[in-house]
This record gives C-alpha cells, structure tokens and sequence, in this order.
C-alpha cells in the first residue's frame, strides 16, 4: 500500500516530505493522461511547504476544484474568460484548510463555471477518467475526483450544485459529500446557482470526508447564506451504533433503471440490512420533474451570477463563453424575463417547495434515503456534448436534492462488468450529515468497493 | 385648452453608515483617491458574497416611519439585472415587491414606498492624452441607498420645493445622511406629464428627469417641461415616455432612452441574502430611539424657550444647531457666568455663527459674552430713549398711522445710533411699535 492508499490519518504520520514526494511520482503517471489539472503548484513551492507544515492537517496535500478563489494563484473556474486571473483573496474553505496546515498542490479540471456533468464543457480540454481513459471522469467536479483516484491527492475540496461532487465521486469510485445548504461557507467559491450551490469534500472514504468536514463547516461572516448550527466532531462519532437506523427505498427508482446501476444499489442495501439497519419503503412521486425543474433554476441564477464577467475589471471578453455556458445563460435570461417570469421562475420556485414537502414527507418514515447517484455508467468522450438533454438527464437523482437544500453522501457500491465504478447516495435531513458520514463508514467497514483504484 | 402638471418624485439619500451596504469598505467615499475603498464584494469579483449592514436597515425602517408609512413584516432583497461599466456584478442588489416600507404622507403628498439598495460606482467622462475615455471609480459602488418614491401628487413646482427641503430636514435631524447634493448624497428624478385641466385621471405617458443635482436645477427643470409638454399639446402632440436629462449648459431638457418597463429588469429574489423579518418588537424599539423629528422640535423649542418662531424655524434648519442652541441655554442657565445670556441671545448668535462640532460649551458662551456687552438699560430707560427719539423725528408718528411701518426702522437706527448700550433690536421694535400705537 502505497502513502495515498492510506486514509488521512495515516498520511499524518508520514513526514510530509515523502507524501509530497509521492503526490508528485503519482502526477508524472497520471496527469497528462487525465488531464485533470488546470493549474498545478510547482513541486519545489509544495516541497518547501511541507517541510514548515504545522496544524492539525499539516502535510496532507488536498486539491480543489478550480473554481474557489486561492490568493496569488489562478482561479479560471475551467472557461477561457479568467484563463489569466490570479485571484485577489482567498476563499472561506482555503483559508482554513490551510491554517490547519493542509497544502494544496492543484487547482482542478471542470466543467466551465459548473455546467456540466462529464468535464467535457471545460476550455482546458476534457478530462478522462482513470478507468477507462475513453470515458468521462464525470462533472463538473471531474479533476478532483480524478486527482484522488489516481492517488495524486489526499482529499479534495469540490462544489456540488446539481450532483457535481456526487457524480464524479460515483464514477471515479470515490466517497463524496454534498453538504446541507448553508454547512460550509460559499465565500470564495465562484457561484453557479446561488440557493444551490455547496461546498463539500472528496476522499477516498466517509472518515476522510468526515475530517476535512470538521474542519471546513461553520458559519462564516462572508456569507449570509452560512448556517450557525453547530459543528459536530464528525469524525469521533464514526463508530455509534446504525442498527435501528431506517433507510428509506424507493422501488420507483428502479423503474427503467440500467440493471448495471440497480444490481450495485440492490446489493447495497443489502448490505445495510445486514449492518442491522431496517429499510422502509417511501415514495418520491415528483423525481420525474426534477430535471426540467432544476433546469429552470439554475439557469436563471446562473444567468445573473454571470454577468459580473463583462471584461471591465478583469477577464476575458464575453464572446468566450462556450455554446452549453451560453444555452444556460439564455434559458436562465428567458425564464426571468418579462411575461416568462411568472410562467418559469416563479412557477419553479413554488413548485420546488413540492419537492422540500416531498422529501421532508419521505424523511418523516426514515433516517436517510437510498437513491442512485448517476442513471448510466460513465459515458464515452463526445457521447454527452451533443446531446443537451442527455446532459442535464445525468442529473436525475442528484438535482432536486439540491433544490432541497438537503445532504447527500456518495459512496462507492460495486462495479459494472466492464469494471467501470457505480455508485450510490444516502440523503439526509438538513445538517444531518453526521449520521450518513456513520453509515458510510461502517458500510465502508465491511465492503472493500472504496479501495479499488484504477490501474495506471 | 389648458393644462397642469402631475408630478411624482423619486429621491435617492446616501446614508452615513460607517461601513457600504454589503462589505465593511468605509461608506464615505467624498473626496477619496479612486478606487482606494474597494474589497473583493464591492468590487464584484468573482466569488464574493453580500452581507447586509444592519444600521443601514434600521435607519431605513426609521425613516419609513418618519413619513408615516407601514413597516412590512416581511422584506427582502432582490436582484435588478442590468449591464453598465458602473455595476461591477451586472446586478443591483435593491428591493422590488417586498420594500421596507409602504406608504406614508409628507406634506400631503402620498409616499409609495421607501426601500433600500446599493449605490453604483461613478463614471468620470475626460480626455486623456487627446483621447475621450470614460473612467471608473468603484468607491461609490456598495453604498448604502435608500430610495423614496411618492405617488405624482404634485401640482405646483413651490409644492415640489417645500417638499424636498422638509424631506431634507428631516432627514438630516434623523441623523442618518447629510443629504448634501452637492456631495451626492441626495439626488432627485422628478417625473412630470401634463394633463387636460379638464381631465381627473393620469395620462399614459410620463418624463422622468436625471442629472439634477440641486433643487434650483429641479425648478428650473420642470419649468422648461411644462413648456416643452405644453407646446406638443398644443401642436397635437403627444410627449413620449421617455428619460430627458437637464443639461446645465444648454438649460434644457435632453432627451436620454426610452424608459424602460420595470421587468426588463428581470427582478428575482435576491440568494444570497435570506429574507427578513421584522418584528413589531422591533418596529417599537426603532421607533423608540428616533430622534426628534423637525416639526415636533420647532413646536417644543417654541413652547420651552423664550424665543420667537422665526428664530426656532431658523435653528431647527440644522440638528446640529438646535441641539447646540438647548445645550448652550442649559449650561447658561446652571453657569453664574453665563446668566445673563438669554435664549434669544444664544439663538442669533449661533445662527450668525454656524457652529463648531469641537468648540466647547463654556467657550462659545464667552465668546457670545465678549461680543455682546450685557445691556445696563431697563424697559423704563428704553422708553425713555424711545420717547426722545419720537420728539425729535414727530413725522414718523404720523407716517406710522399712515401705515407707513418702514419708521418703526428708522427710529430703532436712530436710537442704536445714539446710545453706547446694546439693545436687541427685536425687543426695540416691539416697544417703538407698542409707543407708537399708543399714540
């Protein structure tokens, strides 16, 4: 087992010189096949770093998905318009990764400005998944996901709108955390849909997730929008019991489901069962609308979130915004505007409450939820650009929770025969966060999915 | 045919706030190198996120309640999405359905509504090395704004006048802007169309006017559309909605855009700032600490002091002044030093002296002490004065019941001319009159 093999933990007791080392043997095999960096920090600036680390994460090298703001460094959100743009502070979930000594050795590929779900729609070229290097890595969290499979990373900062750390995390066989809406402060972290985006940490396992949650949830005084709820010590509480914990299922989920992706799911649940957890069945009658939904949403706050791009204090001009950047800018534009406002907008809006009554309903019969991360296996470079819808159907089961504002884990559950990652997702209440980081890692306790990595 | 004016107002007031409206930057911009007060918010950069500044809101529910109007329970921000160089997110953060305030009545002109919002940054137009640029300075964007809309309830431009100086007044004695248009920190964008004298409802169209900046420029502005309007009625005519800026130079009205409809602006809840709530606890706790407003301190300082309504008018025209001219009388009357300084005394002074915010209580009152020698005349000496100065000049007696009340001058002339005493010229009037009446 090799240093990144290990969880976070274990890499501490490693002199962080020797983790860098091997970040860096582990770039030189992978990089360049996946292109999952944008900006990577030159190996001798890490290597000084890691000989004054101090903190409680001090050594551990993290990336983060290139679209949080990092001081001195290039922050370009994968879209050409901030190309050159070193960014001017640093954002809430930096800052405080490294006062805890953590040191970041990249700033990863995406889909421009979060809009994507493969890492295609990035001005930096696609990224490709480890597994099968015709595939796509997943989006718009891709080169995160990619860093920590490929053992280049010991956790990874990336930003969940839609599904954006949840689908790469499945597809690259990793654990990732889509937190509750208003965990983890949103300073710093180039806004995509505003009420929808969310910070949130990529490992190997739910106890690294765990960790670096600690350390990057609380409230923020930059941001409005940051919950004061209290931060619980999440990973100390690993270990209490999950038996009386009841998982919701749906069988509607497994309608028209890809067998690849339901055989996975099934077993897990098994799995839970025989971990002593007791499973209920529940209904989520509205799923089918949450795509058109979120596609109306999200759009419309993107379309505003991106005007502040207009080439007069910095960035490049506006003709460099790529065709599915622009579709959502002029379908977001649209659903704004005069006599479409109360037709699209606010019809979603209220319609989106539906969706919070709807899974609180759901929640009410059981602890967390059971639901497929992505509806197909990870699909083949070029398949999904072309096709729009195809796209935003990737987002299935991930976009209204979201919209939900609710948190949901990803975790690894088998692989397909063509021995391609498949994952699940546990949904929780709001901040219940501590209870599926549980679940997660005694699932991760008795199965090994988690630990496969791709063969170089 | 003949016509008449409606008029609404829009006003916009910088509030003093120590810091902007979304960031901790210093909110006085006046006078500052450009772009020297600027952060990551204010700026628009990518990732920044807006944090309301409470004292701003509470200032803003303050002066809500100051014109009358109702608190809203609910209220929240709101995004109004519009390019230009000057709004660094391509957004205004404002408040569009849900302000802070509804309603309300100033001077019997109705208020629609007060909100809050943020300023812009500032465009500078000039030439560099022969070349016409159009700078920007960001100092000014994320101020504190707030805006109060009136329904066009105005019919005469003196209507439009007091208004604005008693919106003014009040303001400033709230303390929460100096509404300086010199500085900027009060704009006005009067609306204006004309209408059938003969006709009660409003006409479809109507001109809003920009680039005012003191309120001689607003008169004079309305006062060229009434004509402009008047003179297309009269051709046949319709004006069109439209934005006309006053051009100083030309001393006209300029035709600018065609107003664009409030939805073109795409308004939408604004995310990143939850809603908010206001308590009728809170509502009485703000209405609890707001200062004393300028007519209820014109009646007390009338009622309180021994000073005439005229003199209370021209005090209360400063808060700085009125509460100096009560601090001055108090400590005139505890100090043994200072006894014999009376009200009026004080008030004339400060008026004639516009006061220092460092100067020293103790130190004003001697300067008034040093200046004015304490008269060592008696009501029966003045009289006395007062009655050789009627023999001396009988004419004005008899000018005087002529109604020639212009005598009344000459005689306190002739007597301050004469005597080394100093007498308040006020008192003197009122006895030359109260002798000459007798007569």
């Amino acid at each position: 087992m090799t240093i990144l093999d290990k969880s976070i933990t274990e890499i501490k007791k490693h002199p962080p010189q020797d983790v860098i080392e091997e970040c860096y043997e582990q770039i030189e095999k992978w990089a360049k096949k996946t292109n999952a960096f944008i900006t990577l920090i030159p190996k001798e600036v890490s290597a000084k770093k890691a000989k004054s680390a101090t903190g409680p994460l001090a050594g551990v090298p993290f990336v983060m998905k290139d679209s949080y703001l990092t001081s001195n460094i290039r922050t370009t959100a994968g879209s050409s318009i901030l190309a050159s743009y070193i960014s001017q502070y640093d954002a809430t979930v930096y800052k405080k990764l490294i006062s805890a000594g953590a040191i970041l050795i990249g700033k990863m590929n995406m889909d421009a400005w979060g809009h994507g779900a493969s890492t295609e729609n990035t001005d930096f070229g696609p990224a490709k998944n480890p597994w099968d290097l015709t595939r796509v890595s997943g989006g718009s969290s891709g080169g995160p996901a990619i860093a920590l499979a490929t053992r280049t990373a010991a956790f990874a900062i990336g930003e969940d709108t839609g599904g954006s750390i949840r689908n790469p995390s499945a597809w690259c066989n990793l654990t990732g955390l889509k937190v509750t809406y208003g965990r983890v402060s949103r300073y710093g972290c180039i806004a995509y849909a505003s009420s929808l985006d969310t910070v949130g940490p990529m490992a190997k396992t739910a106890e690294d997730c765990a960790l670096v949650l600690e350390h990057i949830a609380g409230k923020d005084q930059y941001d409005a929008t940051s919950s004061e709820a209290v931060v619980p010590q999440y990973s100390k509480e690993l270990n209490k019991p999950v038996r009386e914990v009841t998982l919701g299922w749906s069988d509607e989920l497994l309608v028209d489901l890809d067998s690849e992706i339901a055989k996975p799911l099934v077993a897990a649940r098994q799995k839970f069962v025989e971990l002593g957890m007791k499973i209920k069945k529940i209904s989520l009658p509205l799923l089918k609308y949450g795509v058109p939904l979120y596609y109306i949403l999200a759009p419309s706050e993107t379309s505003s979130n991106l005007a502040r791009y207009d080439n007069v204090r910095f960035g490049s001009t506006r003709d460099k915004f790529t065709p599915e950047s622009e579709r959502r800018i002029m379908i977001g534009t649209h659903a704004l505007s005069a006599g479409y406002y109360d037709a699209y907008y606010k019809r979603a809006q209220k319609i989106r409450t539906l969706f919070i009554n709807n899974y609180q309903k759901a929640l009410d019969q059981c602890d967390a939820i059971i639901m497929p991360v992505n509806p197909t296996i990870p699909p083949k470079i070029g398949e999904l650009l072309d096709k729009p819808i195809n796209n935003m159907i990737a987002d299935y089961f991930t976009g209204t929770i979201n919209l939900a504002g609710l948190p949901s884990l990803s975790l690894p559950c088998g692989f397909s025969k063509d021995n391609l990652p498949v994952g699940m997702q546990l949904v929780g209440q709001m901040f219940s966060e501590d209870l599926l980081l549980r679940i997660g890692h005694q699932y991760q306790q008795s199965t090994d999915w988690h630990r496969q990595k791709p063969k170089i | 045919m003949t016509y008449h004016p409606i008029i609404g107002l829009e006003v916009h007031v910088e509030l003093r706030t120590a810091s902007k409206m979304f960031c901790g930057c210093p909110a006085n911009y006046f006078g500052k190198d450009p772009n020297t007060q600027n952060c990551p918010v204010c700026l628009g950069l990518p990732g920044a996120l807006p944090v309301p500044n409470k004292k701003a809101v509470e200032w803003t529910i303050m002066l809500g309640i100051a014109l009358g109007g109702k608190i809203n329970q609910d209220s929240k921000f709101d995004r109004k999405n519009y390019f230009y160089p000057d709004l660094p997110k391509g957004y205004q953060i404002s408040q569009y359905d849900e302000p802070v305030a509804t309603g309300g009545k100033l001077m019997g002109i109705r208020i629609r509504r007060v909100h809050l919002e943020e300023d812009t940054g500032k465009l500078i137009h000039t030439e560099i090395d022969g070349e016409k640029v159009a700078l920007v300075d960001f100092n000014r964007s994320g101020v504190p704004l707030v805006e109060i809309v009136t329904e066009p309830d105005f019919k005469t431009l003196d209507e439009v006048d007091l208004f604005l100086k008693k919106l003014q007044l009040i303001i400033r004695h709230l303390g929460i802007s100096e509404a300086d248009m010199e500085k900027g920190a009060m704009r006005i964008e009067p609306s204006i169309s004309m209408q059938e004298d003969t006709i009660e409802s409003l006409p479809n169209y109507r001109v809003e006017l920009k680039n005012i900046n003191s309120f001689r420029f607003a008169r004079k502005a309305l006062e060229f559309e009434i004509r402009r309007q008047t003179d297309m009625f009269t051709k046949g005519e319709t004006p069109t909605q439209q934005t006309r800026g006053w051009s100083e130079s030309k001393n006209e009205t300029v035709a600018q855009r065609e107003k664009e409809e409030a939805n073109d602006y795409r308004y939408f809840p604004e995310p990143d700032i939850p809603p908010m709530k206001f308590s009728k606890t809170q509502v009485s706790e703000i209405t609890s600490l707001t200062p004393e407003l300028p007519d209820q301190k014109l009646a007390r300082l009338g009622k309180e002091y021994d000073i005439s309504s005229d003199l209370a008018d021209r005090l209360i025209q400063s808060r700085l002044t009125s509460d100096l001219f009560e601090d001055l009388v108090q400590k005139s009357n505890v100090n043994v030093d200072f006894k014999n300084i009376d009200a009026p005394t004080i008030a004339k002074w400060l008026i004639n002296h516009p006061p220092n915010t460092k100067s020293k209580l103790e130190d004003i009152l001697r300067e008034i002490l040093e200046s004015k020698p304490v008269s060592t005349l008696t009501p029966d000496d003045i009289d006395t004065l007062i009655g050789d100065a009627l023999k001396t000049h009988p004419q004005t007696v008899t000018d005087f019941k002529k109604g020639k009340h212009a005598v009344v001058g000459f005689i306190i002339g002739s007597i301050l001319s004469k005597t080394t005493s100093s007498i308040d010229r006020e008192l003197l009037g009122k006895r030359i009159i109260v002798k000459l009446q007798s007569y």
